[in-house]
């Protein structure tokens, strides 16, 4: 995969370059840091942290010349999407009703990377509380396409996964309740990974769809993202949600051997109108797959047609109760021109809410209302144990999944957003292993004659996030051959 | 028209919240004594509504639900849910309660308890684990409200009677019984005044098959007005009737200085809370095995120690007072007193009777100091007792001058007969060297009448030279003085 901008060496061995003196923590930072400012048009950064970043290079620094040891990403930046908490920053999820929120902590994910010498830059841009797939929801700005300025880099995580494709760092954190990793990572030709529900803390992050949130990596190879899954993976006591990371970690994977290996193709996910590069490209990959011994074979998910419309009711509702805490009373936009308590709610939430947020907590307060729960919220929770006990079948015959993770090409800024279920449609195929909690990824394969990224989507049975990195860079090597 | 009143069924259903006995709230690590810390100092991430701050379940409050189960005399469910339940307030950081609403931890169970002679049983619908809001205060002729945190997040237990009482004394009967078997299980610290128990109370009244409309009495936090808020609401309910008019579903208040039970909103439109299930926290899931270690350690029972007072022969007066003490003054194990006593062969019957008529009474008033030691000193106030060298009246004294004493003297019998209580062979045999002292010794008897206190002095020596130095000069003193007034 031929990419466009300048880019950094793996991850394991800039670390071991600041550990071995061969570059600075500092130089490293520096570089990042000019890399975001000459990329600043594509808006894919809400606030860069120079000073917190270079100071902290700084401290690696001294650690190498002490001789301490700085740790496994020592010296390496990275962006965080502005949902992760950063202690003593401000924190605003891309909403008017949060900005000027200053953390008084952070995110497990951010201080175990941390603890490890990795240094955050920069916060990226998203839909605004990632409601979205273009970032054209932030209350602020809209992140551009690296590959077609009039196009969008898709969302929520778009800021970070434009921030990856632009060279501006190794690697960002995004989160993905829908998709919001891998089809902006599929967009800007990154790869995306979200991890098995739960082997990320979502401590410390601002909550959208608790039980379909996922943390993960946006980097540039598979490899990438084992190193950095492996310092942010595990159980964390501040949430009760997480499970345990593989025992033998995720760092030290290599390719797969593809002889043998099954695969699913999703029967359902070829048939929902997807763009005809996709197909081509997709079916040219499984080819190939398939040339180097992989059994591939059709799979069908038979109610994996239902799982937007599930995932459009447990969402909002989900949303629609996360939010409830954003009322300005303890923080955040309060609107004081207000004669009573109740006017008081409604001017600051009416004011510091977006149009997509009012949309979802709209959608959301209606599912759970009484008298409407059980024909939705219920049965839509119906329909997901549904799809858990179809997936796990699938995966009786089959180790791992294969399809499109999106059914467009990156669209044009404007081109959805006035009307908001064609956007909905674009987390059709991603928003399953959000409802099944298994892990996914998007493999960046090929780029259309218009050169937008395409970018391919594989799933593996709960907990089997390392062999899923290990098939990714199995596939990654194709690619490479390909090319 | 009191008779009128017989016509109608009063039926009452209790809610009551009780707190929690953990060192920490039901999802945070702040601390859950908020009686005497300054206002929201005792609020973390998830108290304060923090962005992606998570709940992270308190293992200790799981226990305390299951100790509660077992005194409702059930077995907890071995699995069950949290929920959130949706309303915007200020003292509520989330803008939800997490509760359980679907699956409780408690289903089924029931209070048995005595009033008048006669034995009741309220059955219990359910019981839940729910996390507590904070406090709004509104100052009179402020322009704003104040909230305080601290409480947000303690862990509490509502337990849902059925509605199976139906007067108020049968309403207060139940709500102390609930009160002693939370307290005696040690799933409270039961401390009303601050609130760690609240009841609510359901009341509605019907002269026909069908149950009426009823009213919710919210927050009441005694025994006397609950017993008084029911009595006001089945008056007011019935005079309500009686004059024409509808009962209507509402929630009111009890106002403590009016006497009265005040509306407080109507509920005519249900309020919808949209609940939902807690993402955030996986479901509590226990097996029988977990039950049964905390089964195996239950503190025992009120209805255990009486039992094991009806034995001793106490009058069910007095069991009810050393079944209150023993809980009111822990510190003082009145009851484990007595059983040490029982089983040592001692005589506890005659214990209880010192502890119901003196002590308990001594320490209500605040005036025993002496806590853990009482053990040592009853069982040598035993001893000397079976000599049988105390009047009843000396030994009163005896007991109510050691208890408000830290440490009880180390030799009760000299320290007894150094105060005067001993009415031995000894005290004749002084009395007598006392007499023989006055008669010989007129001067100074008339010096000591006159007001002359040295001369008292030379009685004294007097006695200590005719008893060869074994008179208790301090006594000869007293029985002296006593002499010569």
């Amino acid at each position: 995969m031929k990419r466009r901008w300048g880019q950094w060496e793996p991850i394991e061995s800039l670390a071991e370059s600041v550990r071995s003196k061969r570059i600075s923590a500092t130089s490293l930072i520096e570089r990042s840091l000019k890399e975001i400012k000459t990329y600043q048009e594509y808006n894919a950064v809400i606030l860069t942290l120079e000073n917190r970043a270079l100071a902290h290079a700084k401290q690696i620094d001294k650690f190498v010349n002490e001789g301490k040891n700085p740790g496994k990403l020592a010296g390496v930046p990275f962006i965080a999407k502005d949902n992760f908490l950063l202690t003593d920053s401000e924190t605003t999820a891309a909403s008017n009703i949060l900005k000027g929120f200053i953390a008084p902590y952070q995110a497990t994910a951010i201080s175990r990377l941390e603890a490890e010498g990795a240094i955050c830059v920069a916060k990226a841009n998203l839909d605004a509380f990632a409601h979205g797939a273009s970032t054209e929801n932030s209350d602020f700005f809209v992140t551009k396409n690296p590959y077609d300025k009039t196009r969008v880099p898709g969302g929520s995580s778009g800021g970070s996964a434009a921030a990856v494709a632009l060279g501006m760092v190794p690697f960002a954190l995004g989160t993905d309740t829908g998709g919001s990793i891998r089809q902006p990572a599929a967009f800007c030709a990154a790869f995306g990974l979200k991890p098995t529900y739960g082997l990320v803390s979502r401590n410390g992050v601002v909550a959208m769809g608790s039980s379909l949130d996922c943390i993960g990596p946006i980097t540039t190879s598979a490899k990438d993202a084992a190193v950095v899954l492996d310092v942010i993976s595990g159980q964390d006591t501040l949430d009760s949600t997480t499970v345990k990371s593989d025992p033998k970690g995720y760092s030290d994977i290599s390719a797969l051997n593809l002889g043998g290996v099954k695969i699913g193709l999703v029967k359902e996910y070829l048939n929902q109108g997807v763009n005809n590069e996709i197909t081509v490209a997709l079916n040219s990959t499984v080819e190939h797959i398939r040339s180097r011994g992989a059994e591939m074979k059709e799979i069908s998910l038979p109610s994996i047609d239902l799982a937007l419309a599930c995932y459009y009711i447990i969402c909002p509702a989900e949303v629609s109760s996360n939010l409830s805490r954003y009322d300005g009373v303890r923080y955040g936009y309060f609107n004081a021109d207000v004669k009573d308590l109740d006017s008081g709610y409604i001017r600051s939430r009416g004011i510091g809410f977006g149009k997509e947020a009012k949309r979802r907590i709209m959608i959301g307060t209606f599912v759970l209302s009484s008298g409407y729960y059980d024909a939705y919220y219920k049965k839509a929770m119906t329909v997901r144990t549904k799809l858990i006990e179809e997936f796990k079948a699938a995966f009786e015959q089959v180790d791992y999944l294969i399809g499109p993770v999106t059914p467009s090409l990156p669209f044009k800024i404007g081109e959805k957003s006035a009307n908001p279920l064609d956007m909905y449609l674009a987390d059709v195929m991603t928003v399953g292993a959000n409802l099944v909690g298994i892990p996914a990824v998007s493999i960046p394969i090929a780029f259309s004659k218009d050169n937008l990224p395409i970018g391919l989507q594989v799933m593996a049975r709960q907990r089997d996030d390392r062999n899923l990195l290990a098939l990714s860079m199995a596939i990654e090597e194709l690619i490479n051959e390909r090319d | 028209m009191m008779s009128n009143n017989l016509e109608f069924t009063p039926t009452i259903g209790i809610e009551c919240h009780v707190q929690l006995n953990t060192q920490t709230k039901l999802f945070s690590g702040a601390s859950n004594d908020a009686r005497f810390a300054e206002p929201n100092t005792l609020v973390n991430h998830i108290d304060f509504g923090l962005p992606g701050a998570l709940p992270v379940f308190n293992r200790e409050a799981l226990n305390l639900a299951i100790k509660a189960a077992l005194a409702l005399k059930t077995r907890p469910q071995l699995f069950s849910t949290f929920d959130r339940k949706h309303y915007f307030y200020p003292d509520l950081p989330m803008g939800y309660q997490i509760t359980q609403y679907d699956q409780p931890i408690i289903i089924g169970g029931k209070v048995d308890f005595k009033l008048e002679g006669k034995n009741f049983t309220v059955r219990i619908t359910r019981a839940h684990l729910e996390a507590d809001a904070g406090k709004s205060m509104h100052p009179a002729g402020k322009d704003y409200s104040l909230v305080d945190l601290n409480r947000a997040g303690t862990p509490l237990l509502e337990i849902v009677s059925e509605p199976d009482m139906h007067s108020a004394k049968e309403a207060k009967a139940y709500a102390q019984e609930l009160y002693l078997l939370m307290r005696y299980a040690g799933v409270t610290a039961g401390d009303l005044y601050h609130g760690n128990m609240r009841f609510d109370v359901n009341v509605s009244v019907s002269n026909n098959r069908h149950l009426g409309v009823r009213s919710e009495t919210k927050n009441l936090n005694s025994f006397r007005s609950v017993e008084k808020a029911v009595n006001y609401e089945i008056k007011r309910q019935i005079d309500l009737i009686k004059s024409g008019k509808i009962v209507v579903q509402e929630t009111r208040g009890w106002d403590e200085a009016k006497q009265k039970t005040l509306l407080q909103r109507r509920k005519e439109n249900a309020d919808d809370y949209r609940y939902m299930p807690d993402p955030d926290l996986p479901p509590l899931v226990i097996d029988d095995k977990y039950v049964n270690a905390i089964a195996d350690n239950m503190p025992y029972s009120p209805d255990f120690w009486r039992a094991k007072l009806k034995k001793l022969h106490l009058s069910d007066d007095h069991i009810d007072v050393l079944i209150n003490a023993n809980i009111d003054f822990m510190h003082a194990k009145y009851l484990e007193l007595i059983m040490e006593f029982d089983e040592q062969g001692l005589n506890a019957t005659r214990l209880a009777n010192w502890l119901v008529n003196i002590d308990i009474p001594l320490t209500k008033e605040n005036k025993t100091k002496i806590g853990s030691n009482r053990n040592r000193l009853y069982k040598e106030v035993n001893d000397l007792n079976s000599k049988g060298t105390l009047s009843s009246t000396n030994l009163k004294q005896l007991i109510t001058v050691c208890l408000s004493m830290v440490e009880p003297p180390k030799d009760i019998a000299v320290f007894a007969e150094k105060e005067g209580l001993i009415q031995s062979s000894d005290s004749t045999e002084l009395n007598k060297i006392i007499e023989e002292v006055i008669r010989h010794n007129p001067k100074a008897v008339s010096d000591v009448r006159s007001g002359e206190q040295k001369a008292i002095g030379y009685l004294i020596g007097q006695v200590m030279q005719l008893s060869k130095g074994q008179a208790n000069p301090e006594l000869s003193k007293r029985i002296i003085e006593e002499k010569l007034k």
